[in-house]
């Protein structure tokens, strides 16, 4: 809860660990390709990420920006290309991988029956941080105790980013992140981004509305032509479907 | 990373244990089950103790199998619905690892409850006590082997269509040698015959399934985020 006197940033911020100095090529991502059934979802997607860059992936529903979020977080095996971090393959080994990735998903991976705090404990296991931190720095310290069933949608979502905090990873990977947050979340979310990259991290997130990361660069993914959707149901006369 | 393989089984296994205890109605379902299913046999086959005596082992047995069904679907669904899964792989703890205390927590939370109720259950089916020993080490060595294969069934019918429809045809066949060896320990100890051999090859099937099963349930972790 939002207390008589606001956090200070310096606070807010000390959740996040100092990473690579900027200006190291980090993440490489090379002529990605993931097939979705007899679709090809994404076709030879590349591109260079250094030490505190961070990067908007866009373009329309459907167009493969959470299905590369979860290649680059190793959930899911590409069908060709490589990811390489500090220019090693980091998909050989994704359990290792698994620790310098902070992911946030569509869902917020809550618990309903368990309280704020006992939703954390395991990323706090996992990382060593501190969650009563992590939740100060997203104002729900006050909420900590309260059985995740009676927060709000963006309760839910603070509580989701406070798990991203908690894992003190490198690399960002952030599906939505600002999906039913208001105003004042939204200006903190900027200065946890420009802590994190000024402490050497990477964003990258997928967004349809603007995201508090300036000078981020952007990935346009093309998506779908209309031409190319498969249309099964073209052979059928229409009164057999009614 | 090695350091917090221990720290994050057991912190997966207390998250369990407390969701398990906030959702009790759910947890003491299976049990529930056991008790009234092994309640109905004397009501069908009639009040003779002789033929209820001769039965007791069987109905125990299939009792607690059936029962320990009942929560599998929830064992990975419930994770793969709400993302939780995606985080739980992200803590970097290998997938046959999470599985294995998932089907730790099953067993804790199904498997033990079950065992307990069995004692009840015999005596009122009329089992002599002297075979309750004999009845409670094979239930212990099979109720484990039930949260192993099964754990394995629900990782790998994880995110189909109908999976669990599927479950029960997958799990049932792969644990009849646990009942036959179970149910034909107690009918030796009923005998007098030398129960020990059933036991040990009861024990033996635990052997094969505890390093086999979380392996394959691993592998169907990762499918199944895909």
């Amino acid at each position: 809860m939002p207390g008589p006197h606001p956090l200070p940033i310096a606070r807010r911020i000390s959740v996040i660990p100092a990473f690579t100095p900027p200006g190291h090529p980090l993440l490489e991502v090379e002529n990605i390709s993931v097939f979705r059934g007899e679709r090809l979802v994404l076709d030879r997607v590349g591109f260079t990420l250094e030490a505190g860059d961070a990067l908007l992936l866009t373009g329309p529903n459907g167009a493969g920006k959470s299905t590369l979020l979860r290649v680059l977080a190793g959930l899911h095996k590409p069908e060709g290309g490589h990811v390489l971090w500090s220019g090693v393959d980091a998909l050989a080994d994704r359990s290792q991988h698994a620790g310098r990735v902070a992911y946030l998903g569509h869902q917020d991976a809550l618990k309903l029956g368990l309280t704020l705090r006992e939703n954390l404990t395991l990323a706090a296991r996992a990382s060593g941080g501190n969650p009563d931190l992590c939740m100060e720095s997203l104002n729900i310290s006050g909420l900590a105790d309260l059985p995740a069933r009676m927060l709000s949608a963006g309760q839910k979502r603070r509580a989701a980013l406070a798990r991203v905090l908690l894992a003190q990873a490198p690399l960002w990977l952030l599906d939505e992140p600002s999906l039913g947050l208001d105003i004042n979340t939204m200006g903190l979310l900027g200065t946890l981004f420009a802590a994190h990259r000024q402490a050497g991290g990477i964003v990258i997130a997928t967004t349809h509305v603007p995201l508090p990361l300036p000078d981020a660069r952007t990935h346009a993914l093309p998506g779908l032509n209309e031409s190319d959707i498969p249309q099964p149901l073209e052979d059928f006369p229409e009164d057999d479907l009614l | 990373m090695t350091l917090r393989i221990p720290a994050l089984i057991t912190a997966i296994l207390e998250r369990d244990l407390r969701l398990a205890l906030r959702h009790g109605a759910d947890t003491l379902g299976a049990v529930l089950f056991f008790i009234l299913a092994g309640a109905l046999f004397p009501l069908a086959l009639g009040p003779s103790p002789e033929l209820l005596r001769r039965m007791a082992p069987g109905i125990v047995w299939v009792c607690a199998l059936l029962a320990a069904l009942l929560p599998l679907d929830r064992l990975f669904g419930s994770e793969l619905e709400d993302g939780s899964l995606d985080q739980l792989l992200m803590t970097g703890l290998p997938p046959s690892l999470i599985a294995l205390a998932k089907m730790i927590a099953h067993w804790l939370t199904t498997g033990l409850p079950l065992l307990l109720a069995a004692g009840p259950l015999a005596i009122m089916l009329g089992m002599p006590t002297a075979s309750m020993v004999v009845l409670l080490t094979g239930l212990l060595l099979g109720t484990l082997i039930l949260s192993l294969i099964g754990g394995m069934a629900a990782s790998v019918v994880l995110g189909a269509r109908r999976g669990g429809v599927l479950l029960p045809l997958l799990v049932l066949p792969l644990t009849t040698p646990a009942l036959i060896f179970g149910a034909a320990a107690l009918d030796a100890a009923q005998t007098g015959l030398s129960w020990g051999p059933d036991l040990e090859l009861l024990g033996a099937f635990l052997a094969a399934a505890l390093p086999l099963c979380p392996l394959a349930a691993g592998a169907g972790l990762r499918a199944a985020v895909e």
